[in-house]
């Protein structure tokens, strides 16, 4: 169960996350509450997997080489190509989605060299051309997710 | 510009940040850093604009919202960038981003991503987004995703001087 502690570091520390020698006491501070409060409630967020992490957003394409890439593979074959492709560790998300093109994967990578030599031997393996969908331009402004905590 | 130092940070930062007293200190003794260091770095890295947010990252799906889908458009190239800025200002796209396309097999070069706790949500909330920003004149496509083969969060394998394969973040 969510207690409103829960709620609200859900909510209110996505973008504003204290860079402050002791973030948590300055959170349970501006809450109201003990840091042991804030500590033990964010091990629970982490134990039950409401979130991934404190951690840091990078801007896509400032370090390193990705691309999202996507493949049109037969369903009965779908299972053991996205096996071959999770195997590599320069993949990171990979999904099935609803589409003709039904493999969707984002490969990251130190340079785009690299990248490619990745992508051609996929490609080898698994018998399928990738379609490459780099990023040219990134609209979005990440502001953390809004939750809806109702139904 | 980003050196070593910052990539390291980058780097161990993929594991979150340790949830202790003093969680910059116990990053910073891992790379031979003081505090006041860490957290000088992190906000410049913010300051720069290469690191988007330092903060809480939900898991949607643990969190209800289990349809995803991934809208592509077909705009005009020139109509990209105006389009997009206005997509990204609904709370509810995640994403949105200019792509290649790719001949007739894939004319689409605009993305966006709607999370949403059902998919009926997510399709009112595409009506909604469609009729507000005039987009019903362009072809378009809903890719809901169905099996989750692999998902490391938003993982950025920094490679640094001494190249090192990273666990699952």
């Amino acid at each position: 169960m969510l207690t409103s502690l829960h709620k609200q570091l859900l909510n209110n520390y996505q973008q504003e996350f204290p860079l402050s020698a002791t973030p948590y006491l300055d959170i349970a501070e501006s809450l109201g509450v003990t840091e042991e409060a804030v500590l033990a409630a964010f091990d629970e967020l982490n134990q039950q997997q409401f979130i991934s992490r404190i951690g840091l957003v990078i801007a896509p394409n400032n370090i390193g080489a990705s691309t999202l890439v996507a493949m049109a593979v037969p369903e009965e074959q779908l299972q053991s190509v996205a096996e071959i492709v999770s195997l590599y560790p320069e993949v990171n998300h990979n999904y099935e989605r609803e589409n003709i093109f039904n493999l969707w994967f984002v490969l990251i990578s130190k340079d785009d060299m690299h990248l490619q030599t990745v992508i051609e031997a996929i490609e080898l393996e698994t018998g399928f051309k990738a379609m490459q969908l780099p990023l040219l331009a990134d609209y979005f402004i990440n502001l953390g997710f809004e939750i809806d905590f109702d139904d | 510009m980003i050196d070593d130092i910052d990539s390291q940070l980058i780097e161990i930062f993929q594991q979150g940040l340790p949830v202790v007293s003093r969680p910059y200190a116990l990053i910073g003794q891992q790379l031979n850093l003081s505090e006041d260091e860490v957290i000088l770095r992190l906000t410049r890295l913010k300051q720069q604009g290469l690191v988007k947010r330092l903060g809480v990252v939900v898991n949607h799906r643990r969190m209800g919202y289990k349809a995803n889908a991934m809208v592509v458009f077909d705009v005009p190239n020139h109509l990209a960038d105006q389009i997009g800025g206005h997509i990204s200002q609904f709370g509810f796209v995640n994403l949105c981003y200019q792509r290649p396309r790719h001949g007739e097999k894939w004319p689409y070069n605009l993305y966006c991503m709607i999370h949403g706790k059902n998919r009926e949500k997510v399709l009112q909330q595409l009506d909604y987004l469609i009729e507000s920003c005039g987009l019903a004149q362009f072809s378009r496509e809903i890719l809901f995703s169905r099996k989750c083969f692999k998902q490391r969060g938003a993982f950025y394998q920094v490679c640094t001087k001494q190249e090192k394969v990273l666990s699952d973040g």
